[in-house]
């Protein structure tokens, strides 16, 4: 029975993936049809002045550039149906390959930002709402409101102006020291570098979740079983410790998880910031050069990286909840 | 055991901008508990019964201020011994299950109250299982969450959080409405059973006929005072004094059924006098310019 059930949830779940996926593939390629960007002067480049118009209309001939829309991009789906994203333009290299590595280097950025805004975020967010009204509460506010309404490559920018140039003690720059080849960079080289970008890209996070959780534990700390709790003589802590960590874990969780795509997107900029050789950064290139086979695969693997997030905090609710885990027997 | 005189709360309230209110929320309460005896609170919503309850627990939200006089074993209640008390020597059973915290096992809360009363761990998990015990509550209820309970099991379960604690004085949040009748008469069954061991009880209800199968006195409140209280037996024996109980006693459906015209006023505008004037069949010129105090009356009959 439980195995039939999971079963049927991943069905569904597979279901509604490769729906999302086919409907960004419809719209990338139909945007990406109208925009001003022409393929096979994007592919030569500065080159241009040395192509004939003749050999410009061969080039787009051989694409398929000349047919119709629609078939172009059934052709287009047929080959990502088996696999083949391209070949980048600006990295030379099968665009699955470049988003393998990059997403590697910035996976590790991307899971300490999540760590320490989620932690950060619940912890004080968990301080404000059981303080509601201290002046704790109100500067903690105050922090989340200047945090939440501040640009994150200018908090980026503000961190590498105070860490690296004032006081020198985070590298301005890149995933290692330059000069050093990629093998025989330490493992504390490497978090060195890692640290200052992951740390521009949490506080944005943690404004967002310190307000979101505040916000529930008040009503927590509002509700009828929480009055009870101090009709018993319960203590504040001791009913946050007991009611409320328990009733806010559900959004807590939800709004962690969702807020991946906020962090991917927030990558985007700290990782130009900072110079960072990660995912966010190959975007901006691949969106500034007009690579379009590595502008569609990240895309793809986005929106793919967005769904599990909300796939894994869907599996977790009946981890958490009773009601869900028992309600629907 | 308690005795409750003049009790008066009022709620400061900012209005527009900075402008605040002051909200007489009770204006004039009385009741005092025997031990051993269960009274009733009865009264229409807004009446003041819940505030009573939250006032005797120090649980009143801070922008309230008390006034009055509160006595418990022979000691001003002030609210810092409403703080050390509550859960220990005064305790609530709630309105609902929505009291209980919707993700905690139910074994565990009722444990916690128990430990809040005192108890080392040990002992108040055998309290549990003692108490579960005495209602007849299946070991395996421990494990359940509050939304897998029956209205029966969830009763039972609120009665065992007062009964854990030992406390002298049990406060009855409206435990019967929309309750089975079966499940209705076990409780209060309950409630009396807690008096005879020796508790008192308030029993705070608008149900007048629940009130009347187990209270001892009945004490009826209106607007933030208390208009009357009476023994059990004057309202079937019509020996009600003031205009307001006997109105309510006639609302009831097997009596005249005849509603009460008019409403309570609101705590905004209360009237200069006597707080019933506006709805009385007997109003007077004195009783519009001020409130009469409360008089022990002669037994009648």
């Amino acid at each position: 029975m439980q195995i039939r059930l999971l079963l049927v949830f991943a069905a569904q779940k597979l279901l509604r993936l490769g729906r999302l996926l086919m409907a960004v593939a419809v719209f990338t390629f139909v945007l990406l049809s109208f925009s001003p960007i022409d393929p096979v002067k994007a592919y030569i480049g500065a080159d241009m002045m040395q192509i004939s118009a003749d050999q410009q209309a061969l080039i787009a001939e051989r694409w398929g550039l000349d047919q119709p829309m629609w078939s172009r991009f059934l052709d287009w789906l047929g080959q990502l149906l088996q696999g083949n994203l391209g070949t980048s333009l600006v990295f030379n290299q099968p665009v699955s390959e470049v988003i393998a590595s990059r997403f590697q280097a910035s996976l590790q950025m991307l899971a300490i930002a999540w760590l320490l805004s989620g932690l950060l975020g619940l912890a004080l967010g968990l301080i404000a709402g059981a303080l509601e009204g201290h002046w704790i509460d109100r500067l903690i506010r105050l922090y989340a409101y200047t945090l939440a309404s501040s640009p994150t490559f200018w908090v980026a920018l503000l961190l590498l102006i105070v860490f690296a140039v004032s006081f020198k003690i985070a590298p301005i720059c890149c995933a290692a020291p330059p000069g050093v080849l990629s093998q025989n960079v330490t493992f504390w080289q490497h978090l060195h570098h890692l640290l200052l970008p992951a740390v521009a890209l949490s506080i944005i996070g943690i404004a967002n979740i310190a307000l979101h959780t505040r916000q529930k534990l008040i009503d927590v700390l509002h509700s009828d079983y929480v009055l009870f709790a101090r009709a018993q003589g319960e203590s504040l802590w001791n009913i946050v410790r007991y009611h409320g960590f328990r009733n806010i874990l559900l959004p807590a969780i939800t709004l962690q998880f969702a807020s991946l795509s906020e962090l991917f997107g927030g990558s985007v900029l700290v990782e130009q910031v900072f110079a960072y050789p990660g995912l966010g950064e190959a975007t901006v290139q691949a969106a500034l050069r007009s690579d379009i086979p590595l502008l569609v695969g990240i895309v793809f693997f986005s929106a793919l990286f967005v769904y599990t997030g909300n796939t894994l905090a869907d599996l977790s609710y009946p981890i958490i909840d009773p009601r869900i885990r028992l309600g629907g027997q | 055991m308690l005795s409750i005189s003049n009790l008066g709360v009022i709620f400061t309230q900012y209005d527009q901008g900075l402008r605040r209110k002051q909200l007489t929320v009770i204006t004039a309460l009385d009741l005092d508990v025997q031990a051993g005896e269960v009274v009733a609170v009865v009264g229409a919503s807004g009446s003041g019964k819940s505030l009573l309850a939250h006032a005797l627990l120090g649980i009143l939200p801070e922008n309230a201020a008390m006034s009055g006089t509160l006595q418990f074993q022979g000691e001003p209640l002030t609210p810092e011994r409403s703080r050390s008390l509550r859960g220990k020597a005064i305790a609530l059973i709630p309105q609902s299950v929505g009291y209980l915290d919707p993700l905690m096992r139910v074994g565990k809360q009722v444990q916690r109250v128990a430990q809040l009363a005192g108890q080392s761990k040990a002992n108040a998990s055998t309290s549990v299982d003692r108490t579960f015990a005495r209602y007849d509550l299946p070991m395996a209820t421990r494990d359940r969450y509050p939304f897998e309970l029956s209205g029966g099991m969830a009763r039972r379960i609120l009665v065992s959080t007062a009964v854990v604690t030992q406390a002298q004085l049990v406060i009855a949040d409206e435990p019967t409405p929309g309750l089975h009748p079966d499940v209705v008469r076990e409780t209060l069954s309950h409630l009396r059973e807690l008096a005879r061991e020796g508790r008192g009880v308030i029993l705070i209800t608008h149900d007048i006929e629940a009130a009347l199968q187990i209270a001892d006195r009945v004490a009826v409140f209106y607007a933030g005072t208390t208009v009357e209280i009476a023994a059990s037996k004057d309202f079937s024996l019509g020996n009600l004094r003031h205009p307001y109980t006997q109105a309510l006693w006639r609302s009831l459906p097997q009596n005249e059924f005849v509603p009460v015209p008019g409403n309570q006023p609101s705590p905004e505008h209360l009237p200069e006098g006597c707080l019933f004037s506006d709805r009385c069949p007997w109003v007077s010129d004195i009783c519009r310019a001020e409130r009469p105090p409360l008089r022990q009356l002669p037994r009648i009959g």
